[in-house]
């Protein structure tokens, strides 16, 4: 049973909730005010010197940045309700970050790519449907509540995907890679959901 | 609330419940060798990361996954990367 593990930082301090606030809770999640710290791996230290952004995979020309570049793109504040598929779910975190959508400017996109591996520091991957991250619904962050984004929350720059479970928001993120084929990332591989979204419990594979 | 997160690590000694309903066995004094860089553990001594959607065991020597478990409704799912690792019973 997976409650064997469960300690306060895991789950989360249980918060009581408004009706207002339950409106935005998913099904079999619970409401926290920390932020958990989930890892599968140890915290990777890459200097930001040696930092780098790709997109590659699907595209015509792969495209790369160095952390400085990566700074010079277009920013944006956002704010965003996140649920994590251990049924912790925050509401109003506020990162600022690249929208995918400008990253993707920088590529010419193979009309076969239809999913994305989000590739990271420490050999993490997820896997998202491609039409998951445009139109505004992910950025790259570096900043979490108005600081550089800590390393145990996937600092220097993490993948956001809110309306994703958090899982897919690769912590530690370095890149994208197009696809034609969907391929199962570190957790899908072993059962965990394609998709993963939170308001149909997308939990495992077959839910 | 955050924490260093080498914190959150455990040794293998802290999944030797969710190892033994899977092999129907103590597992923690099991070797397992590291398909990457060689080193030798004991399971019960592998660096355990449990504050995530699974369990994943890893090297003590360069951290490479040796083993991972999903405790999923429809029966734990296992993958073992290490070498001497028996598999897991169906
Ligand atoms: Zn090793």
């Amino acid at each position: 049973m997976p409650d064997r593990f469960v300690t306060r930082g895991f789950v989360g301090r249980r918060e009581p909730t408004g009706s207002a606030q339950a409106a935005r809770i998913p099904p079999g999640q619970h409401l926290v005010r920390d932020f958990p710290v989930l890892s599968a791996g140890p915290t990777p230290r890459t200097p930001l010197g040696s930092w780098s952004f790709k997109i590659e995979g699907l595209v015509k020309e792969p495209a790369s940045w160095s952390w400085a570049d990566f700074l010079k793109l277009p920013a944006q504040d956002f704010v965003k309700d996140i649920s994590c598929v251990t049924k912790w779910t925050k509401l109003d975190t506020r990162w600022r970050g690249v929208s995918v959508d400008i990253l993707l400017e920088h590529v010419e996109l193979d009309r076969r790519a239809a999913f994305v591996t989000a590739f990271s520091d420490g050999g993490y991957t997820t896997n998202i449907p491609l039409p998951d991250l445009v139109n505004g619904q992910s950025f790259v962050a570096y900043e979490y509540d108005g600081k550089p984004l800590a390393p145990e929350h996937g600092g220097p720059a993490r993948l956001v995907v809110p309306h994703l479970y958090f899982w897919k928001s690769a912590k530690w993120v370095r890149g994208l890679r197009l696809m034609e084929r969907d391929e199962p990332g570190f957790w899908e591989s072993l059962g965990y959901n394609n998709h993963g979204d939170p308001w149909k419990e997308e939990r495992y594979t077959g839910d | 609330m955050t924490e260093p997160i080498d914190e959150l690590v455990l040794d293998g000694n802290a999944v030797a419940g969710a190892l033994s309903e899977i092999y129907g066995d103590d597992m923690t004094t099991v070797l397992a060798e590291c398909a990457s860089c060689g080193n030798v553990d004991h399971i019960g001594e592998l660096l355990a990361y449990v504050h995530a959607p699974g369990i994943v065991l890893r090297c003590t020597a360069c951290t490479t996954v040796v083993l991972r478990i999903v405790q999923h409704p429809r029966g734990a799912r296992v993958d073992v990367q290490g070498k001497r690792i028996p598999r897991p019973p169906k």
